[in-house]
C-alpha cells in the first residue's frame, strides 16, 4: 500500500519536472514553471519521509531548517553574482550525491553485502566520482569567479598536465573496477576512500587550467555532472524520479554546453584540455598600433544623431554594475526616438544567458534583447554600435585571422555598423588575452573607463541642459 | 536484481529532457540552470532515507549533511529562480519613458 502512494507520488513528480522545464521556453508561461518544480519536490519530500523506515524526524527536521537558513541568503545575492551561486549550488548538488553514495556503501558493508551487486557497485562508484569531482571542482570555478585571492584566476598549465590527469583518472577506473567487484573484500573499503580523494582531486586538477572566459562552458558540464550523480544515485537506489530528474538536469547541462561551444567554435576537449589562455602569446611583438579616443561628448553627440543603437554588452558591463546606467541610456536614446536593440552573444558573462537577467534585473523589455543571429544581418544599417565591455564577442579577427585563437567563433558584428563605440576598462588585452581588431578600425572609437562611469557621462550628457 | 527497467526510464527521460530543453527561450539560459539544479536536488530523496533511517550514527551524519545540502539547493534554486523570472518584462513599468 505505502509502496503504490510513494510511487504514485514520484511518477506526480515526475510529470510536473517535465511540465516545469516546457514551461520554461517563454518568459509569459516561465514561472508557473518554478512553481511545479517546487510542487514536484515537495510531493517527493513528504512521500518518502513517510516511508516506514524513516524514524529519526529530528534528524530530518534540522538539515531542513539549516538548508532555509543558508538557502535563503543565497537566493538574494546581487545578480552579478549569480555565476558564483550557480556554481556553489553545483558544489551542493555533487556533495549531496557524493555523501549519500559513500553513506549507502559503508552502511551496506555492514549490514547487507548482497545488496552491493556489481550493476549497483558500478552505479554507487559512478555517483561517489560524479558527485566529489563536482564538489570541488565547482568550488574551483565558484572561486575564480568570485575572485577569491588564492584561487589562481588565469589558467595553471604545467608540463605533462594531460598525462597527469589521465593517470589519475586510469587509476580511479581500475580501483573502481576492483572494488565493483569485490566490493567485501577487505581492502575494498580504503581502496574506496582512494576514489574518493582521486574524485575531490581530480576536480581541481581539471578546473585549473580553465580560463574566465570558458566559464560558460564549465558550469554548464558541471551542471550535468550534478546531474548524472543524481542518476547514478537513483540507480542504487532502484529510484525512477532521481533517473528522471537527474536525466532532466544532465541533458539540461548537455544541450547549454553544446551552445555554448558552439558559440565559440571549440569542442568540448579543447575546453576542458586546451587552456585557452595559453595561447595569447603567438601575436605578442606586433607592432603597436594607436586607437582613436573619444570623449563622452563626442559620444552623445554621435548617438544622438544615430537613429538605430546597437548595444552590445559583455562581462566588463556585469563587473562594473552599469547594467542601471544602460538602461538610462536607454531611456534617453528611447525618449528621442531612436531605436535601440540589445545584441546578445551567447558566451557574452560568465555563464549562459548572464547579460540577459542583469538587463532583465535593470527593468529593460526582454523584447529589444536580441540573439546574435537575429541582429546580425541588420548590423550595417545600425548607425551606432555601442560595445559596453564586451571584447572577444566583438572581435572580427574571429572571421579573418586564421592564426586567432578565436578563428571561427561567431561573432557579433559589430565592426559593421556605421560607427562603433567601445567602452573598455583599460588599454590591456580582454580575458582571452587576444588584441582586438575592432579598437583599431578607423570606424571606431574608445571610451577608456569603468562602463557605469562612462555609461553615467553618456546620460549626463543626455539629462543636461547642453542637447535636446 | 533487473536493472534493466531503469535504464530504460533513464534513457527515454534523457530523450524528454534533450525535446524539452532545446526549446527554452535563451532568453532564460540561466533562470534554466538555477531551475534544473533545483529539481536535481531531488537527491534528497536519497538523503532523507539514509538520515532518518535506523542506521548507525556516522552514516546518519552523512545523510543529514547530504540533506542541508540539498535543501540548501532546493530552497535557493527555487526561489533566486523565481526572482530572476520576476524581472522579465515585455514593457517598462509605468512612467519609463515620459
Amino acid at each position: 500500500m505505502m509502496y503504490g502512494v510513494s510511487q504514485f507520488g514520484y511518477l506526480v513528480a515526475s510529470a510536473l519536472f517535465i511540465f516545469a522545464l516546457h514551461w520554461m521556453n517563454a518568459p509569459t508561461t516561465a514561472r508557473k514553471g518554478v512553481y511545479a518544480g517546487g510542487w514536484g519536490t515537495a510531493i517527493a519530500i513528504l512521500v518518502t519521509w513517510a516511508e516506514p523506515s524513516v524514524i529519526h524526524h529530528l534528524w530530518i527536521i534540522l538539515p531542513i531548517v539549516a538548508g532555509f537558513v543558508v538557502g535563503v541568503p543565497l537566493s538574494r545575492v546581487p545578480l552579478t553574482a549569480v555565476p558564483q551561486r550557480t556554481a556553489l549550488s553545483h558544489a551542493f548538488g555533487g556533495a549531496a550525491a557524493g555523501l549519500v553514495g559513500t553513506a549507502e556503501y559503508y552502511l551496506r558493508l555492514s549490514e547487507g553485502v548482497e545488496f552491493l551487486t556489481p550493476f549497483r557497485m558500478v552505479a554507487l562508484i559512478a555517483e561517489i566520482i560524479l558527485g566529489y569531482l563536482t564538489l570541488t571542482g565547482s568550488l574551483m570555478a565558484a572561486g575564480k569567479l568570485q575572485e577569491i585571492k588564492w584561487v589562481p584566476q588565469r589558467p595553471v598549465t604545467y608540463p605533462g598536465q594531460n598525462v597527469i590527469n589521465l593517470l589519475l583518472a586510469l587509476t580511479a577506473i581500475v580501483l573502481a573496477g576492483a572494488v565493483a567487484m569485490n566490493p567485501a573484500a577487505p581492502w575494498a573499503p580504503a581502496a574506496f576512500a582512494v576514489i574518493i580523494a582521486l574524485a575531490l582531486l581530480f576536480g581541481v586538477l581539471l578546473i585549473i587550467p580553465i580560463g574566465g572566459a570558458d566559464m560558460p562552458t564549465v558550469i554548464a558540464i558541471l551542471n550535468s555532472y550534478a546531474g548524472l550523480s543524481a542518476v547514478a544515485m537513483g540507480f542504487v537506489l532502484d529510484n525512477k524520479l532521481l533517473i528522471t530528474a537527474g536525466a532532466l538536469d544532465g541533458s539540461s547541462g548537455l544541450i547549454l554546453a553544446i551552445i555554448m561551444c558552439k558559440a565559440m567554435n571549440r569542442s568540448f576537449t579543447n575546453v576542458l584540455f586546451g587552456a585557452f589562455g595559453q595561447v595569447q602569446q603567438a601575436k605578442a611583438g606586433a607592432e603597436e598600433r594607436v586607437y582613436k579616443s573619444e570623449t563622452p561628448e563626442g559620444a552623445a553627440q554621435a548617438l544622438e544623431q544615430a537613429s538605430s543603437v546597437v548595444i552590445i554588452p559583455g562581462y566588463g558591463m556585469a563587473v562594473a554594475q552599469a547594467q542601471h546606467k544602460v538602461r538610462e541610456l536607454y531611456d534617453q536614446l528611447k525618449k528621442r526616438g531612436i531605436t535601440v536593440k540589445f545584441a546578445i552573444h551567447p558566451v557574452a558573462g560568465r555563464m549562459p544567458g548572464h547579460m540577459n537577467v542583469l538587463l532583465a534585473e535593470a527593468d529593460i523589455p526582454y523584447t529589444d534583447l536580441v540573439e546574435m543571429d537575429e541582429i546580425n544581418p541588420d548590423m550595417p544599417q545600425v548607425d551606432v554600435a555601442l560595445v559596453v565591455g564586451a571584447n572577444d564577442v566583438v572581435n572580427p579577427a574571429a572571421r579573418t585571422d586564421k592564426s586567432s585563437p578565436i578563428y571561427g567563433m561567431p561573432i557579433i558584428d559589430a565592426d559593421k555598423a556605421r560607427s562603433v563605440f567601445a567602452i573598455k576598462r583599460s588599454k590591456n588585452p580582454g580575458f582571452a588575452g587576444i588584441d582586438n581588431e575592432l579598437y583599431f578600425s578607423d570606424r571606431t572609437w574608445m571610451l577608456f573607463g569603468d562602463a557605469k562611469n562612462v555609461i553615467g557621462e553618456l546620460v549626463k550628457q543626455f539629462a543636461g541642459p547642453g542637447m535636446h | 536484481m533487473d536493472f534493466w527497467p531503469t535504464i530504460y526510464v533513464f534513457v527515454l527521460a534523457t530523450f524528454i529532457g534533450l525535446g524539452v530543453i532545446r526549446r527554452v527561450s535563451r532568453l532564460l539560459h540561466t533562470p534554466l540552470m538555477s531551475l534544473t539544479n533545483a529539481i536535481s536536488a531531488i537527491a534528497v530523496v536519497g538523503a532523507i532515507l539514509v538520515a532518518g533511517g535506523d542506521y548507525p550514527l556516522r552514516i546518519r551524519v552523512l545523510g543529514a549533511i547530504a540533506l542541508f545540502a540539498s535543501t540548501t539547493n532546493i530552497v535557493s534554486g527555487f526561489l533566486i529562480t523565481d526572482r530572476m523570472l520576476r524581472m522579465f518584462k515585455t514593457d517598462k513599468p509605468s512612467g519609463g519613458a515620459a
